[in-house]
């Protein structure tokens, strides 16, 4: 879900890029973050919250809240609102507490 | 360990015209953002600027926040540090700051903390489905990015945020069920809200949220009537097909930093939080660490920016350095605050800085050079 048409914005996307979500290959562009990379292939869902259990997607998308935490090239608690994507990246949902090794 | 005279944390409007300013006296500065960009939420405000009779006003935020970065760039005295959060203060005066996965320390002689504000959400049920965002998201989403949140939006909150990003989503082609208000009146500026309603969004006024529903998503909204004490009528429920929620319910001040260096704060409604005392040119009750911007208070660009001015000026004349028109510089900074907080409209923020400006009018006061914070 990309804007392709706006009166006032340009959108000069900058390289195509591939990246896997849950191990499904996705694309998305240089220079945009994971979350708007997600967003644009229609997926909201980031992580799953601890205690409930209940999926959680972006909320403040300025790195502020924590809403949006995956596990990116294995790493957890990644703030994938803040993260820029890039070539390869390998995006999960994070589920719980991100376990630290 | 990198040394410095000024750290000035945070790179939007306030934080901006600080580097500008206290570079303009001969002051080396430091400046962190933790996005990797500078400008704050100038970068995504593509509407013209609303504000008084302020000389910046029907110009887009967008703009102003390029040419406010590219001076900041070509200015030999700053030093800009993007992509840099910085996480704590020390009581030996040491910032702590991540950096590409690294650890940095910054040990400024003063600071300027300029972080600006965070979106406020609201209690109902299912708030935490993904599909409700805060406003700002969602233009950061659009405006930066382009990249929609989804199909159809119900806005809850009508004041100018609301209203303008509901604005800004139509133009991205994005569908806009209605904007809910839970006051009687909507809070947006009339030229805003005019244009939304022409274009076809109804604006209900006295309603709110009640809930969300969705199994993993948001799939739809309820909203319900409120009387004239606030209270939800039953059986005023309305229905909304929409896969997205936007919150724009009020920003809260970003203090964090304020609070770790023991800065006294105090709880102002006006000012949307907990904000510190000051005095009349943006110094905390903790020697050597000032404030500018949402992060003293909310209100606008156009004040944060002033007050960022201030700041600067009072930080690096603090240091030693100044000008032979530095009063009047001063002067022209104060006397612009005043106007624009002047009238009916600036009435809620002169109420509440009143409530934490320490000084009301005092002489510039030179601090010892080594001062100890
Ligand atoms: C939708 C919308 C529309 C608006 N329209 C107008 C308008 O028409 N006219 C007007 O005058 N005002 C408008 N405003 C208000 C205006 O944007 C703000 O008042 C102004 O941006 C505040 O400036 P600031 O520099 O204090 O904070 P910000 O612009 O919020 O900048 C703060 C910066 O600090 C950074 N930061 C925060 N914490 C840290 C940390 N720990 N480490 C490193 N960096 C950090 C952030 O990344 C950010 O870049 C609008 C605001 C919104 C959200
Ligand atoms: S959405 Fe708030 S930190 Fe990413």
């Amino acid at each position: 879900m990309r804007v392709y048409e706006h009166p006032i914005l340009d959108f000069t996307r900058e390289k195509k890029i591939k990246f896997t979500y849950n191990g499904r290959e996705l694309e998305g562009f240089e220079g945009e973050t994971v979350a708007a990379a997600l967003h644009a292939n229609g997926i909201r869902t980031m992580r799953e919250s601890i205690h409930l259990h209940r999926p959680r997607g972006l909320f403040c998308n300025i790195g502020n809240c924590s809403s949006c935490l995956m596990i990116v090239d294995g790493k957890p608690n990644v703030r994938v609102c803040v993260e820029k994507l890039r070539e390869g990246m390998n995006v999960m949902t994070q589920k719980g507490k991100g376990e630290l090794k | 360990m990198i040394a410095c005279e000024i750290c000035v944390i945070g790179g939007g409007p306030a934080g901006l015209m600080a580097a500008l300013h206290a570079a303009s006296l001969g002051a080396s500065v430091v400046i962190i953002d933790r996005n990797d960009y500078l400008g704050g939420q100038l970068i995504k405000q593509t509407h013209r600027f609303f504000g008084s009779k302020e000389q910046r006003a029907s110009e887009r935020g967008v703009n102003i926040s390029r040419e406010l970065s590219f001076a900041v760039e070509e200015e030999e005295n700053i030093k800009v540090l993007t992509a840099a959060t910085a996480l704590g203060y020390y009581k030996d005066g040491v910032v702590t700051v991540e950096k590409d996965e690294r650890f940095l320390k910054i040990k400024p002689q003063k600071i300027i903390v300029a972080t600006g504000g965070a979106e406020k959400t609201l209690p109902f049920p299912n708030n935490d489905l993904p599909g409700v965002y805060g406003a700002g998201a969602v233009q950061t989403l659009v405006n930066v990015y382009g990249v929609k949140p989804g199909q159809r939006v119900l806005m809850v909150g009508a004041g100018n945020i609301g209203v303008i990003v509901s604005y800004q989503l139509l133009q991205a082609g994005v569908e806009v069920a209605g904007i809910v208000e839970a006051a009687p009146r909507i809070g947006a500026y009339w030229v805003h809200a005019a244009k939304v309603v022409r274009a076809g969004v109804p604006i209900y006024t006295r309603h709110t949220i009640k809930g969300a529903w969705g199994e993993k998503e948001v799939e739809g909204a309820t909203t319900v009537e409120l009387d004239d004490q606030w209270r939800p009528i039953p059986g005023t429920e309305k229905d909304f097909d929409v896969d997205v929620i936007c919150l724009s319910v009020g920003l809260s001040p970003l203090t964090e930093i304020l609070w770790q260096a023991g800065c006294a704060m105090k709880y102002v409604p006006e000012l949307s939080g907990y904000v510190p005392l000051r005095n009349v040119d943006m110094e905390t009750s903790v020697p050597g660490i000032y404030i500018a911007g949402d992060a003293g208070g909310i209100e606008e660009a156009s004040a944060a920016m002033m007050e960022g001015a201030l700041a600067g000026l009072s930080a690096a004349r603090a240091l030693g350095y100044s000008a032979s028109d530095f009063n009047s510089r001063r002067a022209n900074i104060l006397r612009e605050l005043e106007n624009l907080r002047s009238g009916p409209v600036g009435e809620k923020i002169r109420k509440g800085l009143k409530k934490v400006t320490l000084i009301e009018r005092q002489e510039f006061r030179v601090l010892p050079l080594s001062s100890n914070f």
